[in-house]
């Protein structure tokens, strides 16, 4: 198969960026679309040019590490599919396919494709665990779970934290990540005993790093390559809510 | 000659560890805040010990090279942990835990380490749930278990398929608690360059920022090394691609000595390779081995029809079928350990059954248990993993079996490390995949998670007060010191050679190379001749390296090349001492096969007269020959057998 690519390219932080027209050729159909632009990358080092930056890690889908925008969508036209696990056999033989990092004020780019989410940490940093020190807990059975919460808490806890949900929504808003971890921690009766301040301090947090409100479009849960669900929100509107209230 | 001294403590097994704990020295609160910790390595065992030396008053800096401690990859386990909790009543103990794992691993791990790990089991599952790691329930409210390779009872916790994912996330949390309240500092983007030894102890390091490329000192009374395996070396591997040994691999040069480095466990679940594009092979759970049935065909025509692409799986009669693992090992069946199963699906493939295009693929079939359980209970189980296959594979596993082939996956072996976990240097310590000490010649499913939150949370925060409470005295020393000078130079040095040398091929080239080479002639199966052989080819591909490498960029912005040239240039190194490791050990035990060694059934024969010991190798300068040290394996507490599956 053979493409046109037009992928962003930007020096830095602070260098003016814009969209670079690439070819590539001969392209398997089974080639996930990383491996697509390490075949691109090794072209540009045999021509001596800088080969695109891109982030990825673990390409299982699994650790969140790799992001783009593909034609308009986060992680490129496959349903819940990371862009490391979206095959080159989802596009059409000559299609031109446009590459952008992710969209947001909150995630700084940092070169090319490459951008800064170290806001999610901040935002878990501001409470989204349970305090706990090591060697200190009760035996694990000693509290039984509904099976059902605990399904539903693992739901909500699959979440990547890749940031397609922020890059997605036109307020660029972290409310499903945030949600995720807000709910995982409400099913449970373990982080009940500081479930007021977490919710308080991490929805402060993500208004103070600059990402936007939510309005219900439903973006975020449409391109969530893990389905978080939208519901989460809910649920963190509720615990905020209740939180303030008492 | 290196002294290796185990410090394994007096004492029946069962009472080492309480001992130890009972009379080990300890840094009273006030101290604590004195004294500096370097964590390098934020996966399962990083991630716990930063946080757990943080909560204990201690001062920790933690590095990692991805943009967040989330990312590392612990994350990617997907199966579970096991723990010796017996919540099922099917007869666990912490003793059978024990010696499961001390036979898995082929008698080749340190009996007084793997006890202590099994010890501690309990406790981690304790620690998760009480972070809120949601594991699986069964009706009734209470934790729910599977089995894994190499076990006949139930021990396996886990949360769906993403085991490591829930347990990383939980560390990350409480790595994050203590980042908030300033006991740890994290640096992300980040890698370690080089260790940096003041009168013979280990006490700082010399790092990169992988954005800007400034290189920084760093200084600590101790250095934790938390930095994963180096399966890597093999290029195409179930690792992430950032996954690395430099680190490692630098303390090496240092003065640590390595351990086993010829123990690389081939992981018999992955999905098989099918391009040369190909960058990275992805693991499909163990857990998959409790339902699904491994097996090809009884005739070889249909194994070369299957090859062709003329007929399907579905096609094949029953009793055309060899369930070969089912056949071989009556009593524990497809559940045979990692070693055992990965071996017996190459021999199929080699004798001309194998069912992929390639020809180096076997059937895991999901028919039989779809039939007695439903195809919902299967997706409740394996769902997410059904769909990563479909997704790499374009084909429904509901509707067709899997198709698997054996990777590379797990590195046994590491950094050598005694009872304390502290390296051959003073100061410097190793844990979690990182170091070698508990799995032996092999490890069972569910034990990789299970060490690198027993090193961090309950290990390591007990023993490194044995070294730090004779360093209360130690004031913070400056890092203008000339260790730290000369060591920042080295630093520049290399990434200006590398940077310099302007030759014809790229990195990944020269690691695909080396990948090949390894996979050749150090991989399942290992001769002296390939061995040697292997030898001889990773010295030439090192030279062209040196020679002809092409370093795309500058040195100081992001640069991911010249990050991924400097971890070929190690695993270039190290990919040579892992052949010589195998090439001395003539025997074969757990994931080291040497062909030249096996029964007359084609199982792996051991040779416990004359290597029952750790291999500890200590570098001695560039280009000079490795010194071989050996820490004889002494076996107090159990008898050692031939390990047997049947």
């Amino acid at each position: 198969m053979d493409f046109t690519l037009k992928i962003w390219r930007q020096a830095n932080a602070k260098a003016k960026g814009k969209f670079v027209t690439y070819e590539v050729k001969n392209i398997s159909s089974d080639c996930s679309f990383l491996e697509m632009l390490d075949i691109l990358n090794e072209q540009l080092i045999d021509k001596i040019e800088k080969p695109v930056c891109f982030d990825h890690d673990c390409r299982e889908g699994i650790c969140g590490m790799c992001s783009l925008y593909i034609n308009g969508q986060p992680h490129g036209p496959d349903a819940q599919t990371t862009t490391c696990q979206l095959h080159m056999r989802k596009f059409k033989d000559g299609d031109t396919i446009v590459i952008e990092p992710w969209r947001s004020k909150a995630f700084p780019i940092i070169k090319d494709l490459v951008v800064d989410r170290s806001a999610f940490d901040k935002i878990i940093q501001a409470g989204g665990y349970i305090s706990l020190n090591a060697g200190s807990a009760q035996d694990a059975n000693a509290i039984p779970i509904r099976k059902e919460l605990a399904d539903k808490a693992m739901d909500a806890a699959a979440c990547i934290g890749c940031g397609a949900c922020v890059a997605t929504c036109k307020n660029g808003s972290a409310m499903l990540f945030v949600a995720a971890k807000v709910s995982q921690f409400a099913l449970l009766p373990q982080g009940k005993v500081e479930a007021k301040e977490r919710v308080k301090a991490m929805v402060a947090k993500m208004d103070e790093l600059g990402f936007g409100n939510c309005s219900n479009t439903g973006a975020c849960e449409a391109e969530c390559p893990k389905g978080i669900s939208i519901s989460n929100i809910a649920r963190l509107n509720r615990e905020y809510f209740c939180a303030k209230m008492s | 000659m290196t002294v290796l001294n185990s410090k394994i403590p007096q004492g029946p097994l069962q009472e080492k560890w309480k001992n130890f704990k009972a009379s080990q020295k300890l840094v009273n609160p006030s101290n604590k805040r004195k004294l500096d910790v370097i964590v390098v390595g934020t996966g399962l065992a990083g991630a716990s010990a930063a946080s757990s030396l943080g909560e204990m008053g201690f001062n920790v800096k933690v590095f990692c090279y991805q943009d967040s401690p989330r990312r590392a990859h612990s994350i990617a386990a997907q199966g579970g942990i096991n723990a010796a909790k017996n919540y099922q009543n099917d007869g666990d103990s912490i003793y059978r835990l024990y010696y499961d794992t001390i036979k898995g691993g082929d008698y080749r791990a340190r009996e007084a380490n793997v006890y202590r790990l099994a010890e501690v089991s309990n406790n981690i599952i304790d620690q998760c749930v009480a972070q809120g790691v949601p594991f699986a329930r069964e009706y009734g409210g209470y934790l729910d278990n599977r089995s894994f390779g190499g076990a006949q009872v139930s021990r396996t916790f886990y949360a769906r398929g993403q085991t490591g994912q829930q347990l990383l996330l939980g560390a990350y949390g409480s790595l994050s608690r203590q980042i908030k309240q300033g006991t740890v500092t994290l640096y992300s983007r980040c890698t370690m360059m080089d260790l940096v030894i003041i009168d013979g102890k280990a006490r700082g390091i010399i790092t990169r920022d992988l954005v800007t490329g400034e290189i920084q000192r760093h200084f600590a009374h101790a250095v934790v090394l938390a930095t994963g395996g180096y399966g890597n070396v093999y290029y195409l591997s179930t690792n992430a691609m950032g996954s690395n040994s430099s680190a490692a691999w630098q303390a090496y040069k240092k003065g640590a000595c390595f351990g086993n480095p010829a123990y690389v466990q081939i992981h018999p679940t992955c999905i098989p390779v099918h391009g040369d594009y190909q960058s990275k092979l992805t693991l499909m759970s163990e857990s998959l081995r409790n339902d699904g049935r491994i097996w090809v065909p009884k005739k070889k025509e249909d194994s070369e029809k299957l090859q062709k692409g003329l007929i399907k799986a579905s096609d094949i009669a029953e009793e055309d079928r060899d369930y070969y693992l089912e056949r071989r090992y009556p009593a524990f069946g497809n559940l045979v350990p990692r070693d055992v199963a990965s071996r017996a699906a190459k021999e199929r493939c080699d004798a001309g059954f194998g069912v992929n295009g390639t020809g180096l693929a076997v059937f895991l079939d999901f028919k039989e248990a779809i039939g007695r359980l439903g195809q919902h209970k299967i997706e409740e189980r394996y769902g997410n993993l059904f769909q990563m296959y479909e997704k790499i594979v374009d084909t429904n596993p509901y509707k067709q079996p899997m198709m698997i082939y054996p990777a590379i996956h797990y590195t046994m072996g590491g950094i050598w490390v005694d009872y304390e976990l502290m390296t051959t240097i003073p100061g410097l310590f190793a844990i979690g995949e990182a170091n070698f000490s508990d799995h032996g010649a092999n490890r069972l499913g569910a034990s990789a998670l299970m060490q690198g939150l027993a090193d961090g949370y309950f290990v390591l925060p007990y023993t490194i007060q044995n070294y730090l409470a004779d360093e209360i005295r130690t004031p913070r020393l400056s890092t203008d010191m000339p260790e730290f000078v000369e060591a920042e130079k080295n630093v520049n040095d290399r990434i200006n050679h590398l940077m310099g040398i302007n030759g014809k091929h790229s990195v990944d080239h020269f690691h695909k190379e080396l990948g090949k080479i390894m996979w050749e002639h150090v991989g399942m199966g290992r001769t002296e001749e390939g061995l040697k052989k292997g030898i001889e080819l990773i010295k030439e591909l090192r030279g062209e390296f040196w020679k002809d490498l092409r370093v795309a960029g500058d040195r100081n912005e992001f640069n991911p090349e010249l990050e991924k040239a400097d971890r070929v240039a190690d695993f270039l190194e190290l990919g040579e001492l892992i052949a010589k490791d195998a090439l001395q050990r003539k025997e074969s035990c757990g994931g080291h096969f040497r062909e030249e060694y096996q029964t007359p059934e084609g199982e792996a024969l051991r040779d416990d007269k004359d290597y029952m010991y750790v291999s500890a190798w200590a570098f001695k300068g560039q280009d000079q020959e490795p010194e071989l040290n050996k820490e004889p394996l002494v076996y107090e507490s159990t008898e050692v057998k031939v390990r047997n599956y049947k």
